[in-house]
């Protein structure tokens, strides 16, 4: 049967039964293991031996690429015979700023095409700042028989047209999320393209798409798919059709508004209330554009069991945002724009104890005359939410002091990603450079994985770093540092750093090639507007030919200057893909 | 494409009135204000105080408000008209690259930078294209407990309901607003009001009251003192043809439509409003 077959094309040195060792039959095992979930535990399993390797690699059912380069689609197939689902993530992530050109690769195509033939049972795939045509897209809505779940996030290439396609020819799906696209959006057809027939869908979420979709298409697909627990509209929904969508799904668990703020005829206010006061399971909330004060309160029923509130595209002022947190007792992540000033951010101390993530965002990043919020704020929120450990914050003013009390009434951050907005920005009070606040943090959180430093700092800042921040893993510079050394200790300490990017730092050659080895033992590095040449590119990838160096070149500048520069490792190889602004050494 | 030009009245000297603007650069224009006397008044490209090396503050007559930056300050500049657009994102700064041998010392502007601050396209295109959606009538919240101030805020809403009007898709709901004597603005969402009344109490809220306890004791009926000239402040507006008018002659959808910002003056120097703010008080 199977395990015969096995046994004879694998590379299992043992011919006969009675030479294995392993005490278990290989099902027995490959049961075993089919319940571990986890990447980490996996790999560590198939480092065993040959044998737990083998039963790794047939019982995994579920495949993560961090970087679509490092490995072929061929490897992947050779390896893991039995994959039903696949995320896959592929450009740097500073292509979120805009400082990746947009033909730079991570096509998923050639990815689809193997799929096609070695799992044709591939039921999910997630995907991450990758290019995806709309040709793709219909390849993969035909090739696929058994598909259910399609994820896209922050990836570019496609238009409606290849929704339609997923949408028209895709029986089974359960999933459909797009989230964050540079989507070409022709028109809002494609949601009517879902069979009349069609019941499976669990998760729908358009937020990211403008133009209207057929609202009574809509209405009649949320009434008949039975199971859908996601919901996302788009802004195009206006409240009264979010009210009708309410009514037939209350038993929605995440829910996205389209716009949060239109006339009402007099009664729907209390209905909507009601609405979503019959909406028991929901516990997240997000989308709510343009939501005003008079609408909220239609909220509060629903509020009780949230635990996701995300009001980032919301400009609520601290007033009617801490009437509507006076509900909401259970969250535990909270995202918002700085509009709430750093009077939102006392009341989220006041009534969210089980906080445990915080992103507070800019509503005019270009503005310097806006006031946002302060440090206070931040120190504030710490006071009241001892459990936070993930926070993004942006801001125009931070001091050493205000961090080392809001580590020290939460030491348990994982990820501590602070943005001072204005580029070198020292200590307000003091004039210092922010050195000691990063200190304070690596110091005091053990279990730090990702940091994003900002503001005025030293080389003092990366020593600190290289010698506290035993767990980091992912760490984010831009305009940081003096010298060399600042980088030389980073990547001389931090055992467990895998992703390293940095932007408009005085980091050169030395910097770079101090870390040689260690890039092995990394998924990727960028460096982008620092001090490296192209000689420094060619040395480190002479010397170690299991890394792909590649250069982004700036025609404003002499050719020796290393504009941007992505060093990744990679089994597969130099990429054959890359377009002429890219050079691959 | 002439840039935003903005009128400011001298910080320490002379008051401010309605002038029809040119579009002329670097202009002196002289104005007779009601009262007979001559003010001075400075005409200049506002750059929104932006420039190379980030906001320069000058002292002298500008004191509080910053320089008007005129185009004589920057003779090499390339257009710096992303910095006044809203609707450009840092991604359409082109050439304006930092130097990568810059040591990170000396702090740069924001706006120049590409990719900084590190918001996602995504989300910065979002913010740039937030349109005001046709606002609403105030109408009875749900939920029995409401705020008094709530509760306020529908009774006199209602009360101007013929004054209530739907605004243009596409024009912004956010505005500045900044109150003499304090160097940080703040920016309202007029979208979240239907009339005046709240739109003061709000700014009243934001730029005069420190407490942070949310909750009002009723208030009854009365005016925000910003409308009804007995404060030592007053509201003012700027509208589309760059015109400084008090706030509230006209009615509220058409002044959400024709305001560009806000700015919270000292009745002392609104001397050229005087007679419109006396013509108030009379009917107090």
């Amino acid at each position: 049967m199977d395990s015969d077959s096995r046994r004879t094309k694998g590379t299992v040195v043992h011919s006969a039964e009675s030479t294995r060792s392993s005490p278990f039959p290989d099902e027995v095992l490959e049961r075993v293991l089919s319940i571990l979930e986890s990447r980490k535990d996996r790999s560590s399993v198939s480092l065993v031996c040959r044998d737990w390797y083998n039963a790794e690699r047939w019982s995994r059912t579920h495949v993560f690429i961090g970087n679509c380069y490092a490995v072929s689609p061929g490897m992947v197939a050779r390896r893991f015979p039995r994959i039903r689902s696949v995320t896959l993530k592929g450009k740097p992530r500073f292509s979120d700023f805009s400082l990746v050109p947009d033909d730079w690769g991570a096509d998923i195509h050639c990815w689809l095409v193997v799929f096609a033939l070695k799992y044709p049972f591939l039921e999910e795939l997630r995907l991450k700042r990758m290019s995806v045509s709309d040709e793709s897209l219909e390849f993969l809505s035909l090739n696929f028989l058994n598909f259910k779940a399609l994820s896209l996030v922050s990836c570019d290439g496609f238009s409606t047209n290849g929704l339609a396609a997923i949408a028209t020819h895709c029986k089974n799906l359960t999933e459909l999320d797009i989230h964050e696209n540079d989507v070409d959006d022709k028109s809002g057809s494609w949601l009517s393209c879902f069979p009349e027939n069609f019941t499976t869908l669990e998760v729908l979420n358009f937020a990211n798409l403008s133009n209207d979709v057929n609202f009574d298409a809509l209405q009649r697909l949320v009434s008949r798919c039975k199971s859908l627990k996601v919901l996302k509209i788009n802004k195009g929904i206006s409240l009264e059709q979010l009210l009708e969508l309410l009514v037939c799904a209350p038993q929605l668990m995440e829910l996205g508004t389209g716009s949060f703020s239109q006339e009402l005829m007099a009664g729907q206010n209390g209905e909507l209330g009601s609405a979503f006061n019959n909406c028991k399971s929901l516990h997240t909330l997000s989308g709510l554009w343009d939501a005003t004060a008079a609408y909220l309160p239609a909220l509060f029923p629903a509020c009780a069991n949230l635990t996701f509130l995300n009001l980032s595209y919301a400009t609520l002022q601290s007033g009617e945002f801490s009437k509507l947190l006076a509900h909401c007792p259970l969250l535990r992540r909270l995202w918002v724009m700085d509009t709430v000033e750093d009077k939102g951010l006392e009341s989220i101390g006041a009534n969210c104890p089980l906080l445990e993530e915080l992103r507070v965002f800019p509503a005019d990043p270009f503005d310097e005359d806006i006031h946002g919020v302060t440090e206070a704020g931040f120190v504030a929120v710490s006071y009241g939410c001892r459990r936070l450990h993930y926070v993004l914050f942006f801001c125009r003013q931070m001091t050493n002091a205000a961090v080392a009390t809001i580590v020290q009434n939460c030491p348990d951050f994982t990820h501590f990603r602070l943005c001072i907005m204005n580029p070198g920005q020292p200590d307000y009070l003091t004039n210092e450079p922010m050195d000691e606040a990063f200190g304070s943090v690596v110091k005091t959180c053990t279990k730090l994985q990702r940091l994003s430093v900002s503001g005025l700092l030293s080389d003092l800042t990366f020593e600190y770093i290289g010698k506290y921040a035993k767990n980091l893993e992912t760490l984010s510079v831009a305009f940081a540092g003096s010298s060399d050394w600042g980088m030389q200790c980073v990547l001389g300490g931090c055992p467990k750093l895998r992703k390293l990017e940095i932007r408009d730092c005085p980091f050169g050659n030395a910097a770079l090639l101090s870390g040689l080895e260690k890039y092995e033992s990394m998924r990727s590095l960028w460096m982008s507007s620092c001090k490296v040449t192209m000689n420094g590119c060619r040395h480190l990838a002479r010397k170690m030919p299991r890394l792909n160096v590649e250069v982004m070149k700036d025609d404003l500048r002499d050719d020796s200057h290393a504009y941007k520069v992505y060093v990744y490792r990679s089994l597969a190889g130099p990429r054959t893909d890359a377009p002429p602004s890219v050079l691959t050494l | 494409m002439p840039g935003a030009l903005g009128l400011l009245g001298g910080g320490g000297d002379g008051g401010s009135s309605v002038v029809s603007t040119n579009d002329s650069t670097d202009s002196k224009v002289e104005v007779l204000d009601p009262a007979g006397t001559e003010i001075e008044l400075e005409l200049g490209l506002s750059l929104g105080g932006g420039g190379g090396q980030g906001k320069t503050k000058a002292s002298g007559a500008w004191g509080e408000y910053g320089r008007i930056l005129t185009a004589k300050d920057f003779p090499s500049m390339v257009s710096q008209s992303h910095r006044t657009n809203k609707t450009s994102c840092s991604s359409s700064v082109s050439g304006t690259k930092r130097a990568a041998d810059s040591e990170g010392g000396s702090p740069t502007g924001v706006s120049q930078v590409v990719g900084w601050p590190p918001i996602g396209v995504h989300r910065m295109n979002s913010l740039v294209n937030q349109a005001k959606s046709p606002r609403a009538e105030e109408e009875k919240t749900v939920g029995e407990k409401e705020n008094s101030k709530d509760a306020l805020k529908k009774k006199v809403c209602n009360g101007n309901k013929a004054n209530a009007s739907v605004n243009e898709k596409g024009h912004f709901a956010l505005v500045k607003v900044k109150t003499d004597g304090n160097p940080i603005g703040r920016k309202v969402d007029l979208n979240a009001h239907a009339c005046y009344e709240t739109l003061a109490q709000a700014l009243e809220d934001m730029f005069f009251k420190q407490a942070t306890n949310g909750i009002a004791e009723n208030q009854a009926m009365k005016l925000s003192k910003l409308l009804d000239g007995s404060s030592e402040f007053v509201l003012t507006y700027e509208d589309k043809e760059g015109d400084w008018m008090l706030v509230g002659d006209v009615p509220w959808g058409m002044f959400v439509n024709s305001v560009r910002r806000l700015r919270i003056m000292r009745t002392s120097e609104a001397n050229g409003l005087g007679m419109l703010i006396s013509k108030i008080q009379r009917e107090k």
